[in-house]
């Protein structure tokens, strides 16, 4: 399958993702937009040889999936797609430091290595917010709660018709592609020639598209206003689940939990 | 080459989102006073022919591994810099969301690198200056190579200045930049050629889409807010990257001292005014000596000249908190002249 292909599926997947139903799924996007920005910035202003007190921010993603019936699999193979770009930026540090910062026994470990988990934890954390966020909000609930929250209405008009006009472009440009390849007889990769007319069929088909939705949003009765029906409601279980959220992330941050777990549990064996 | 949450520190991603969300702000406004209302659904329409494009790879002549399409440049002559930032903005945004294809936080600096260098850089300041009015094929071509490798020049030393300010990767500044500048010449070079094949395209196929787009923006562009920004980004570089370059070696103040009294600075009196005004000074100055107070030093190679260039957070934020505090006194400055000359005038 080629990599448009591949494309065109996993984006109708998230799509299909959010539109299941759940406590969480039902949840104002605002409330889950804000809680994911504020776990973001907590794991990442973390010093760059954190480890143990990154691990209790696994908190959040698990619960999430658990309380919105998100099946595991799909995060662990997006997870595993990104992990060679992860490694790629955070393989530097070991060589790079090599100050050796703890020991135990007899291993000596450098603070590079340190660094480079933490970079990976961090990693892992922050694109795991991102996606149960999308999977649980459909991607125009993030939209129209980033326009109740004061983003420029333009841009916000400019991501939902991009959504809405992605999939009937990866569909063409597929069937450009496909076509391409079926007539390509020792079938070498496309060369930049090919690639330019290609393209650029596709962009004067698309121009001739935007022409004619232009033309239809007018029959329909466009005149410049566009207006947005949004049924949010913030209540009381959106006021807890924001406030409740941030008050952990906020411990968490604060003091090192698994340091303390560790300790308390050591004190009981002894 | 999209930055990743991981390697960034709060205060630079968030830095970068106020600068993404303010230029999203004017280029919005921008778009909306266009009379024009078939730009909405282009802007819409071509975002996603970027993505769809993006997609499609193409074997590089003479490596064999294959390339995809960046797209700023393409969007900027077709749309015009507000609009082509604000769909570019939209394609890297979906990307992060669904593709997780650098992080949420680090969307901020993947959207200005990525969207404002191209398109209020490289389009206004390059291509226009060398196509002009009357596109011709060797035009374009020169336009669209020169014009896609001085916008991926630019993102990929933002990158580097982004990653090294917030001090998670270990990767040493001189490697870093000659790593990222020479791999992004390279893909500079077939961004341009890729963007120069599908102008000429459009060029052959339909040459009154290209002509429309050129004579369709007021050539008022260059407005105070331009101008300011691009005053405020040069001062955030010079402050901040340009000032590991500053010499360690004494000044000719100092040297001439030195040379004089034996001594770079003159001794201060223990006692009196000075002495109460230099306690105020010290215990006022976090930033002393322009470094960060060390608690504990790292011991290194003592005495004689630092290492140079002198990376280090503590420069590279006094230079930043330097530039901010001079344009504040500056901008204050002004308007209270402002004030006075028009209550002059009256």
């Amino acid at each position: 399958m080629s990599r448009i292909e591949t494309a065109f599926f996993e984006i109708g997947s998230l799509d299909t993702l959010a539109n299941r139903d759940s406590f969480i799924h039902r949840l104002d996007p605002r409330a889950k937009l804000v809680t994911t920005l504020v776990y973001i910035l907590c794991v990442v202003s973390f010093d760059k040889y954190q480890l143990s007190a990154l691990l209790p921010f696994l908190v959040f993603p698990v619960v999430l999936l658990a309380a919105g019936h998100l099946p595991v699999n799909f995060l662990l193979n997006k997870l595993l797609i990104i992990a060679p770009f992860a490694i790629l930026i955070g393989i530097f540090n070991p060589l790079f430091d090599r100050q050796i910062v703890i020991h135990i026994g007899s291993l000596d470990i450098s603070g590079g290595w340190l660094s480079f988990i933490s970079i990976l934890l961090k990693f892992t954390l922050t694109i795991s917010a991102a996606l149960i966020l999308i999977a649980t909000t459909s991607f125009s609930g993030v939209c129209l709660a980033l326009e109740k929250l004061g983003a420029p209405r333009v841009f916000v008009l400019q991501l939902l018709f991009l959504h809405r006009y992605l999939f009937v472009l990866v569909d063409e440009g597929a069937r450009l592609v496909r076509a391409r390849a079926l007539r390509s007889f020792n079938g070498k990769g496309t060369g930049m020639t090919v690639y330019g007319q290609l393209v650029g069929q596709l962009l004067l088909r698309t121009i001739d598209r935007a022409q004619r939705i232009h033309q239809a949003m007018c029959c329909r009765g466009f005149s410049g206003e566009i207006h947005l029906l949004r049924s949010f409601s913030f209540g009381i279980r959106e006021i807890f689940f924001t406030f409740g959220w941030c008050t952990v992330f906020i411990f968490l941050r604060a003091g090192n939990v698994s340091q303390v777990l560790g300790k308390v549990l050591l004190e009981l064996v002894r | 080459m999209h930055m990743a949450d991981a390697l960034l520190s709060p205060a630079v991603g968030g830095t970068m989102w106020a600068a993404t969300a303010g230029t999203i702000a004017y280029c919005s406004r921008q778009v909306k006073k266009e009379p024009d209302d078939s730009r909405v659904p282009l802007m819409g329409v071509l975002a996603a022919f970027i993505f769809a494009a993006q997609m499609i790879n193409f074997t590089i002549p003479g490596t064999g591994s294959s390339g995809h399409l960046g797209g700023g440049m393409i969007l900027a002559i077709l749309l015009g810099p507000e609009a082509a930032f604000l769909a570019m903005a939209s394609v890297l945004t979906v990307q992060a969301l669904f593709f997780a294809d650098g992080g949420l936080l680090a969307l901020g600096c993947n959207i200005f690198n990525l969207g404002f260098f191209p398109c209020f850089i490289g389009y206004p300041l390059i291509y226009r200056k060398i196509v002009g009015a009357s596109p011709s094929e060797k035009r374009i071509f020169s336009a669209a190579l020169i014009s896609a490798l001085i916008g991926l020049q630019l993102g990929a030393f933002g990158v580097v200045l982004e990653t090294v300010t917030s001090g998670i990767s270990e990767l040493p500044f001189k490697t870093f930049v000659l790593l990222m500048q020479s791999i992004h010449l390279a893909i500079g070079t077939v961004e341009g050629l890729v963007t120069a094949a599908v102008v000429l395209f459009v060029l052959k196929a339909r040459p009154e889409i290209l002509q429309y787009a050129a004579t369709d923006h007021t050539y008022g562009w260059l407005s105070m807010n331009k101008v300011l920004t691009g005053l405020l980004v040069a001062t955030l570089v010079t402050g901040g990257a340009l000032s590991w370059f500053a010499s360690t070696r004494p000044d000719g103040l100092e040297w001439a001292l030195s040379e004089v009294t034996g001594r770079q600075e003159v001794a201060a009196p223990g006692h009196g005014i000075q002495a109460l005004l230099a306690g105020i000074q010290n215990k006022s100055a976090f930033l002393s000596g322009y470094e960060f107070a060390q608690a504990e030093k790292v011991s290194g190679p003592e005495g004689g000249a630092e290492d140079w260039p002198a990376v280090d957070a503590g420069t590279t934020v006094s230079g930043m908190v330097g530039g901010f505090i001079t344009l504040a006194l500056a901008a204050a400055i002004g308007l209270l002249l402002k004030r006075r000359t028009r209550i002059e005038a009256t």
